[in-house]
């Protein structure tokens, strides 16, 4: 009960935090209003899809260094393909792509038994150069529809469609397995791996599946990334850091079984605000590098002083 | 391992193999660096023998001193994550705080002087590493997280230096640039500065106390904990060490690339990860060796150089770089049973 309670707590904590850096952007720029949330919303896609994807692996036990890789081959797939095909097949195909990126990822951890951050480690370097073998060079082009898709709002004013999209496609791909035994399994292996096993959950499957969920929103988080600047780029960008920051920002404990990806997707967000908030009180941008990497530091140290050590393995 | 040995001798061939392998971990990776480099000879016939006459002998040399030369940085980065993970952590600060020292000590030199700029420059290394010990050691945050976090600080903090000092100009102390591509009978001048270097690390880890300490806190910590050792200050002195090793190799690859820029460095980071792994460093804590790790580098080097060789377009080198360091610590890992 109070382990469900602290969990929720900090996701609330979160929450109510945003909101607050909300007001203050409020405050500082007063003209800060729809398009300003529908700016940050968009920026944050890629981001908060990385961030997705890290969670699940990260509550899996595990943890991979090539998200942001995996995310600059499905980008430059996106424009190729998008370029000859027709935009729904093109899409599908991303899709399985990434999940499949992921799966190979987690097959070969399992396969190898060599430990998951060296195996991802590799793999950074292995779909790095897939992608620039797709695409030497930036090009290629996305469909209209799929640039529109994330720009402006959805129904009444206030709701930009880039959130509703990030919603949409966590809540859709990760309630249901959640709810299953998938999402249980997941939890278990993350938790303790032996007692997992010993209780009759096929712990290689279920870190495949996990591994393979993670790729899938990498090539959701690579198709934003097509969208947003409209060609494929091959190199990766600074998503990595990123999606750990806000992974352990949300509340998910590196090492594995606790943790959700509300959280996480939130952090991406306060992380996003708070860039705006110093753009706007117009602090020099690498001071804003200090400013993020002193938060992220400073947050997951209270977190670990609240949890008192818990957070070591 | 001698009470074993009538044990082994009744066991069968292969597995009396893998027993010595796992026994020497060295050995298969020596061979597997011989078999490199031996193809690489088939390759390109005369890059490494030095007997084949006339122009050819001197290639050769210029080729291993090079090879060695530019290993040196990488074996000095691998260093810091033999001995960080050695107790179970990681240091992904190494190659920003490398790009910081070069850059200050660069920065500094025609203002200050060569000396004052040097120590500036590890100072700040120390001081990278001090934040991480404390981060890691006091607060118990998880080692990833907070190199990681430190990381991005000293980033921030180099680009806003560089704002500073952009008017400064730069200047290359001039027995960096010796130590950095000098040579003394066809090998680096860089050999002054890291056989020494790693004569320490290897004592510094096999035969001090210290070094016992990072074995006994890899292999349970909780074990050594209860044993007496004041963990926190072991953490706050292996991550300050980290910090002044990773400057140092800093100042070195200035000497090198003779060349200022915000990320020389950083692209030796991962592959130094990469080395120590090779070398048969556990990332889990409790094993490993400093003398795998240079293997691990040199291993890295002459696969870099095989892939230059090739003419492949960059891609395909950026993935079989990637899938070679897979396959050999997947090998490793099946070999010697051990992970």
């Amino acid at each position: 009960m109070t382990v469900h309670l602290r969990k929720y707590a900090w996701v609330c904590g979160l929450a109510v935090l945003f909101c607050a850096l909300l007001i203050v952007t409020r405050l500082i720029q007063p003209s800060f209003g729809a398009s300003g949330l529908e700016s940050l919303a968009r920026a944050a896609l890629p981001f908060a899809f990385a961030a997705a994807g890290m969670a699940v692996v990260v509550i899996v036990g595990g943890i991979d260094l090539s998200v942001a890789s995996m995310m600059a081959v499905c980008a430059v797939t996106a424009a190729v393909l998008m370029e000859s095909m027709a935009g729904v097949p093109a899409l599908v195909a991303v899709l399985a792509l990434g999940l499949g990126m992921g799966a190979i990822n987690g097959a070969l951890i399992v396969l190898t038994r060599v430990p998951d951050i060296v195996v991802t480690l590799a793999m950074l370097f292995v779909w790095e150069g897939l992608a620039l073998l797709i695409l030497p060079t930036p090009g290629g082009a996305t469909a209209d529809w799929l640039q529109q898709a994330i720009r402006g709002f959805v129904l009444i004013e206030w709701l930009p469609k880039a959130l509703v999209i990030t919603v949409a496609c966590a809540v859709l791909v990760w309630l249901p397995i959640r709810r299953n035994k998938l999402g249980l399994s997941i939890y278990a292996v993350g938790s303790d791996e032996r007692a997992a096993f010993r209780s009759g959950v096929a712990v290689g499957r279920t870190k495949i599946a996990a591994y393979g969920l993670c790729g899938l929103f990498c090539a959701f988080g690579g198709l934003s990334l097509a969208a947003l600047t409209g060609i494929g780029e091959p190199v990766p960008g600074p998503y990595l850091l990123a999606s750990v920051a806000a992974v352990v920002l949300g509340g998910c404990v590196l090492g594995g079984g606790k943790g959700g990806l509300l959280g996480p997707i939130i952090a991406v967000f306060i992380l996003r605000i708070i860039r705006t908030i110093l753009t706007l009180m117009a602090v020099d941008p690498n001071v804003t590098t200090i400013v993020e990497g002193t938060i992220m530091v400073g947050v997951v140290m209270l977190g670990t002083a609240l949890t008192l050590g818990g957070a070591r393995r | 391992m001698s009470t074993t040995e009538p044990d082994q001798l009744s066991k069968p061939l292969p597995q009396q193999l893998g027993r010595y392998l796992r026994d020497n971990p060295m050995v298969p990776l020596v061979i597997f660096l011989i078999l490199l480099v031996a193809s690489l000879e088939l390759m390109r016939p005369g890059i490494v023998t030095p007997f084949r006459a006339g122009r050819e002998g001197l290639i050769s040399t210029f080729w291993l001193g090079n090879l060695i030369k530019f290993a040196i940085p990488l074996a000095m980065l691998a260093a810091c994550q033999v001995l960080t993970m050695l107790t179970a952590g990681i240091d992904l600060s190494v190659g920003i705080t490398a790009t910081v020292a070069a850059f200050v000590c660069a920065t500094l030199s025609s203002v200050w002087g060569v000396t004052p700029a040097v120590f500036v420059a590890l100072f700040c290394g120390l001081t990278v590493g001090l934040v991480n010990g404390f981060g890691v050691g006091v607060v118990r945050v998880h080692p990833l997280i907070m190199t990681l976090g430190t990381g991005l600080i000293a980033t921030g903090c180099l680009q806003v230096y560089q704002r500073l000092v952009i008017n400064a100009g730069s200047e290359i102390p001039a027995f960096l640039a010796w130590l950095g591509t000098g040579r003394t009978f066809g090998m680096p001048n860089g050999l002054y500065v890291f056989i020494p270097f790693a004569v320490f690390i290897i004592w510094l880890m096999r035969s001090t106390g210290f070094g016992r300490l990072l074995f006994a806190l890899g292999s349970n910590e909780r074990a050594a904990k209860l044993s007496g050792v004041r963990a926190w200050q072991v953490y706050l002195a292996l991550y300050a060490l980290s910090g002044l090793i990773a400057a140092l190799a800093g100042l070195l690859y200035l000497g090198m690339i003779r060349q200022t820029s915000l990320s020389l460095a950083n692209p030796l980071l991962l592959p130094s990860v990469a080395a120590a792994v090779i070398g048969g460093t556990s990332i889990f804590g409790g094993r490993g060796s400093f003398t795998g790790a240079i293997i691990g580098a040199l291993i890295l080097r002459v696969i870099d150089t095989m892939l230059t060789l090739l003419q492949m377009p960059e891609g395909a080198r950026t993935a079989l770089f990637g899938g070679i360091i897979l396959a050999v610590t997947a090998l490793y890992v099946r070999i010697t049973g051990t992970r």
